[in-house]
């Protein structure tokens, strides 16, 4: 392709247009599989740094997978951006859903100008994508990940790969951005075998309660490597300005100009220099003339660089996997690693611990469990708690368990005290622990309420039961029926159906 | 210069109506909205930032993307909840909504100013009744699927990049664009309906709406 009719400026104008409409049509992919609504506001005036006039937020974590993806590169020519978005069970399995694809063809626009036309039409197929991502199957699929499911996204640079989407996948084409370089285009291509899906995902007999996953026991989802989860928590509620904003982050200006000949043009932008690049790339403002008005752009604010990477796995697992796929709730507080490690029998919901811990505030006086923060009998009060709160309520170092009558707590699960978790005895001589305890973990229940059916706090309740539990009817289980066996068995239910049927009569009129 | 029109049909129940039609609208104004245009010297203007949210419909199995413009919002609810209440309740029948966007010229006195359409798109709605709790939750579903064909056929014309106005000046802004939103800035727009009955007589709104133009004009 020849861009020889392309000026210097409008070349690295076009450059930095792609650029960033790649990362940001990355960021529009994964925020719309995150599992959660997304909402931005409207500005009546530019900040400076959203690029294409839209509001569309930078998640830190997304962007150096994108920029890694990348590694410098552009999407060009036989050089195509792809998001794969795949689901993975707990059971480990995994489908890929769908592929995000960002191409270039040779097809040229050569008359396009480019600081207008084609950023405008850039935005539009930044609103185009916000919709389209809306409308594929693995959208409401990952309105309800969480506990059987995640999603998963992946960048890579290079070839496209459809072969994982299984059989009669279909394509939808988001739409197309001519450059004097090339044409854009943006489809994706989703998986409509879901079969898997369906048999797989209901097998599960029972939704997992009351367990807490902490990094002690073997994660369900395991070590994904490459793939990244597709969930989010922004380190603040209230992001405002969305200081999150790498500094290496360019700005662009929103400033266009309406005189005839130059309608057609963007002001300069102007950028600072990325620090992953390490390149200084700075942009002078050319002297104003009556036929080309540019305008320096004034450089929105800039974060800093970004407090913490989020989607920090709660007890610092292993990096490459960062998806808790229920996360204990905040108020837990983090255990230090015992060396008791992987044996936890974390089927308790809460660990009491015996005295010697700094959280005071929520000791119990109870050993409990096999595995993790399970203490040794009798050794661990260090007396520094003395002066904590409630130290008087831990028991002596020398207290013998037998002897504690609060240690072999009756069967049922009731709360001597609200703050206190619920108590489980478990073989204290089995601790294996280390000789200190510092960290306890305790299940924090709220005040006054109390254990009835089910040993679990607020949040996985609410995680449990947000959506109906699967019909039973349509659980496969394997061992027991085949389809032969289901075939032998209809005379009889048909015979026993038909018997009834005034019954069912009785009641098709009542829904009348 | 000639209109583009586009035609969408939808079938839906009673109940969906409101959500249907809001997010086909919405759908089309996400595209058809950029961010407020700040006018400075030397004849530049700078465009402000366009939000979005998502929203989920009660009665289809959908989401849509739309404008954070509470304010254009309220406009599109208004003018379907017009629609909706012409279509009548709980009955069937067709009807359709139109979004047209219209630049305006300006002709000399005494003639008021045209309003010249550059794009209508036109959304025929089928309204059903459904017998039972089952036929309902399919209709859910289906509605959901239509929907997103929907939304696939809206962006498809949109990325034909067909005709757009060019950008105005500042004096000629207010022929092209709707500023009297805080937030956003749509194209000029208007929203209009037709109910016709299930006889499909739509004859006496159609002349009526004709005779009221010309009188406009």
């Amino acid at each position: 392709m020849m861009d020889s009719d392309l000026s210097p400026q409008d070349k690295k104008d076009l450059d930095k247009f792609i650029k960033f409409f790649a990362l940001k049509t990355v960021q529009v992919i994964v925020q719309a599989r995150l599992g959660e609504k997304v909402c931005t506001r409207s500005l009546s005036s530019p900040t400076g740094s959203d690029w294409f006039n839209l509001a569309i937020k930078d998640i830190p974590e997304v962007t150096h997978e994108s920029k890694k993806a990348l590694a410098g590169q552009l999407p060009g020519i036989e050089r195509s951006m792809c998001v794969e978005i795949s689901l993975k069970t707990s059971e480990g399995d995994s489908m890929e859903l769908e592929t995000w694809c960002l191409e270039m063809n040779e097809k040229c626009d050569r008359d396009i100008k480019v600081s207008y036309t084609v950023y405008n039409r850039m935005s539009l197929l930044l609103k185009s994508l916000l919709a389209i991502t809306r409308v594929t199957p693995a959208y409401k699929l990952s309105r309800k990940q969480g506990h059987d499911y995640v999603i998963l996204y992946r960048i890579y640079f290079g070839e496209v790969q459809l072969t994982g989407l299984g059989e009669g996948f279909q394509t939808v084409r988001v739409g197309v951005v001519g450059t004097p370089i090339g044409t854009i285009t943006l489809s994706c291509a989703y998986r409509t075998n879901l079969a898997f899906m369906s048999t797989r995902q209901f097998e599960r007999t029972a939704p997992i309660m009351g367990i807490i996953i902490d990094h002690f026991v073997e994660r369900p989802f395991g070590n994904v490597g490459h793939m990244h989860p597709c969930i989010y928590r922004a380190p603040g509620e209230d992001e405002g300005a969305y200081n999150g904003v790498e500094d290496s982050q360019e700005v662009c200006t929103t400033s266009f100009s309406t005189s005839p000949p130059s309608q057609l043009y963007c002001s300069r932008l102007s950028y600072q220099s990325p620090v992953l690049d390490g390149a200084a790339d700075f942009c002078h403002p050319s002297t104003l003339n009556a036929a080309n008005p540019h305008q320096m752009g004034v450089p929105g604010k800039e974060g800093g660089v970004p407090q913490q990477v989020p989607v920090q796995p709660c007890h610092g697992a292993q990096a490459e996997h960062r998806r808790v796929s229920s996360c204990p709730p905040a108020d837990h507080v983090p255990a230090t690693p015992s060396s008791s490690g992987e044996d936890a029998e974390t089927s308790s919901r809460s660990v009491g611990v015996k005295s010697g811990s700094p959280c005071g505030l929520l000791e119990t006086t109870f050993t409990r469990k096999v595995g993790a923060f399970v203490n040794k009998p009798g050794t661990k009060v260090t007396t520094a708690s003395l002066d904590l709160p409630f130290a008087a309520f831990a028991p002596r170092a020398y207290d013998l368990e037998e002897n504690d009558p609060m240690v072999q707590p009756p069967e049922s699960s009731a709360t001597s005290s609200p703050l206190q978790g619920s108590l489980h005895s478990q073989g204290s001589g089995e601790s294996g622990g280390p000789a200190q305890d510092d960290f306890v973990m305790v299940d924090f229940k709220p005040a006054f309420s109390k254990d009835d059916l089910l040993p679990m706090d607020l949040g996985t309740f609410y995680r449990e039961f947000q959506n109906p539990p699967q019909l039973t009817s349509l659980t496969i289980d394997v061992s027991s029926q085949s389809m032969a066996e289901d075939l032998d068995a209809l005379p009889e239910k048909l015979a026993v159906y038909e018997k009834n049927i005034d019954e069912f009569d009785a009641f098709v009129d009542t829904l009348q | 210069m000639n209109c583009r029109s586009e035609a969408l049909e939808v079938s839906v129940e009673g109940r969906q109506v409101d959500e249907a039609m809001l997010a086909l609208l919405h759908t089309i104004l996400l595209h058809r909205s950029t961010g407020k245009f700040h006018y400075k010297k030397e004849g530049t203007y700078s465009i402000g930032t366009v939000g979005t949210q998502d929203i989920d419909c009660d009665f289809i199995d959908f989401s849509f993307v739309r404008v954070s413009s509470d304010e254009l919002d309220r406009a599109i609810r208004k003018a379907v909840g017009e629609f909706k209440d012409a279509m009548g309740n709980g009955m069937d029948g067709m009807g359709q909504i139109s979004l047209e966007f219209y630049q305006k010229k300006k002709s000399r006195w005494p003639f008021s100013d045209e309003c010249i359409p550059w794009e209508v798109w036109s959304i025929k709605v089928n309204v059903v009744n459904l017998a039972n709790e089952q036929e309902r939750q399919i209709c859910r579903e289906k509605v959901g699927e239509k929907l997103g064909e929907k939304v696939i056929n809206i962006v498809e014309v949109i990325n034909r990049h067909e005709y757009l106005p060019k950008m105005p000046t500042q004096s000629e802004v207010d022929n092209v664009f709707d500023t009297s939103l805080k937030d956003v800035q749509p194209y000029l727009y208007k929203i209009t309906f037709q109910i016709t009955d299930t006889l499909g007589s739509s004859v006496s709104t159609t002349m009526r709406r004709l005779i009221k133009d010309t009188l406009a004009l």
